[in-house]
């Protein structure tokens, strides 16, 4: 055993998630560590609760009526449960990417400054090292660096999903969540996502929600199965998707559900 | 429980067929070549080394459903594990027919030199054609108890060649004469042995299918050890 390993390090720790829009239950006890610096991706079919779950740690819930969670989500000392945690730093620190592309109407280089000017002030040339850094680990820095000044809705599907995941790193968060960010992608745009995603998890914890089993095979380190609501299963991706533990996890990967 | 996409269901059982039928031409060819040679039947022998090129067809067969499979269908889970597996077992398959063949070679070469006493290689022809049989019933029924059985009684199997090997060996030495014969009853015997590897490989296999467990080049004790700690 390599004395230097250092132990894998917990990121995020649920505990016991309970969610409910209005009356209507949508999570039941879910508990789980997402570890720093792996991919973490959440299968399972439509309405099984991975969109909700993931939405629990940017608390995007709070933006509607009667919407609310209960338990335990442990982020760096924080509760993201508790109601009193600063949104606006939280969602600095987790970052989301929709799996509709969600450029702001300006164009790629204020799509990027907007989130840094909310967070800190910097110089012109600060804020010029600063773009160009976040379109550099976005991968889009050299399809876009002679078209700054247009607007960001002018580039590809593709392109715009990558210049919201620069936007995401360009106030240096330390999570994010990806809600099936591929799906309205063409393979080769997919692949070039992926791409990025295996390279971003040297600098930050990924939590992708996918309705592809290739994807979560393909891209990440840990998966975690949800149906109506519970977590049914998690471990190591290469382990689900071998010898998973659970009937209806399996029933679920080799296509037999339903 | 069935796939959503019954063609996947109907393509894995179409691939399980194909590899059962194969191991019933091995089978077939191994009981007629050793048939041959205990009977001197040259005509027998040389049936069984002609057919064994129905064997080799078989396997491109397999592997050809075997890639549509997986092209196709990017199996996971215990459907990744069957396809996985059944590409070795058709290899083994395939090696067991050429090993049957080179006993009715065996046939054909000594026809001028007949072996007195048959009886050990009877004893070890009997033993290899009951554990072909049982790898190949494990494989059909998903028995892993079966499985474990074959893989058990490997190692008789082993001790019974070496000391038919050991007894050549000093026929050898006591009359020159005989090592012709000997020495192709010895070749016969390690081709029988062999036999009975690839039908612990098999064996192997069912128990990768079922449990998950990759336990080649794991000893027995070991293999039941893993096995147990699954069962809750």
């Amino acid at each position: 055993m390599n004395q230097t390993e250092e132990k894998p390090e917990v990121k995020i720790a649920v505990r016991d998630l309970n969610f409910y829009y209005g009356d209507k239950q949508a999570l039941f006890g879910n508990t789980l560590d997402i570890m720093a610096n792996k991919v973490t991706a959440f299968i399972g079919p439509s309405g099984c609760g991975k969109s909700t779950h993931i939405r629990c740690y940017n608390r995007m819930f709070s933006l509607y009526k009667g919407h609310r969670s209960e338990g335990e989500i442990s982020f760096d000392g924080w509760n993201i449960v508790d109601p009193e945690v600063p949104e606006l730093e939280l969602r600095k620190r987790i970052g989301m990417i929709f799996q509709k592309p969600t450029p702001f109407p300006m164009t790629v280089y204020d799509n990027i400054a907007y989130g840094l000017k909310l967070h800190g002030n910097y110089s012109k040339s600060e804020l010029d090292g600063r773009v160009e850094k976040a379109l550099q680990d976005g991968a889009l820095w050299n399809e876009v660096k002679d078209s700054l000044h247009k607007p960001g809705t002018a580039l590809s599907g593709g392109q715009q999903q990558r210049l919201c995941i620069a936007r995401a790193v360009a106030v240096q968060p330390e999570v994010i969540l990806m809600d099936e960010p591929c799906s309205a992608l063409d393979p080769i745009a997919t692949a070039k996502i992926e791409e990025l995603i295996d390279e971003l998890k040297k600098d930050y914890t990924i939590v992708i929600v996918t309705h592809s089993m290739q994807q979560a095979a393909r891209v990440s380190d840990t998966t975690a199965f949800f149906y109506m609501g519970k977590l049914i299963e998690h471990g190591s991706t290469h382990e689900m998707f071998t010898k998973p533990k659970n009937q209806q996890t399996e029933d679920y990967i080799t296509g037999r559900f339903g | 429980m069935q796939h959503t996409t019954k063609r996947f269901d109907e393509e894995l059982m179409q691939l399980k067929e194909h590899v059962l039928s194969m191991g019933a031409l091995v089978e077939r060819a191994i009981k007629q070549s050793v048939r041959s040679l205990l009977e001197h039947d040259e005509k027998r022998a040389l049936r069984t080394i002609d057919r064994d090129h129905a064997i080799n067809a078989m396997e491109v067969e397999c592997d050809v459903l075997t890639r549509d499979i997986l092209v196709r269908r990017q199996p996971a889970a215990i459907d990744l594990r069957f396809v996985l597996a059944v590409m070795k077992v058709v290899t083994d398959l395939e090696r067991m027919g050429d090993l049957a063949a080179g006993i009715a070679q065996g046939t054909i070469r000594s026809s001028g030199n007949i072996p007195q006493d048959y009886s050990n290689l009877d004893a070890i022809a009997e033993k290899v054609q009951r554990q072909v049989h049982r790898a190949l019933d494990a494989l059909a029924r998903g028995d892993v108890d079966l499985a474990l059985l074959v893989i058990e009684k490997d190692s008789g199997i082993e001790r019974l060649y070496k000391r038919m090997y050991r007894e050549l060996l000093t026929y050898m030495m006591e009359d020159p004469r005989s090592i012709s014969a000997s020495f192709m009853l010895s070749n016969v015997a390690k081709n029988l042995e062999r036999i009975a590897a690839h039908a612990t490989n098999i064996a192997e296999m069912v128990i990768y299918i079922e449990k998950g467990h990759d336990i080649r080049h794991v000893d027995h004790d070991a293999a039941s050890r893993i096995l147990a700690e699954d069962d809750d």
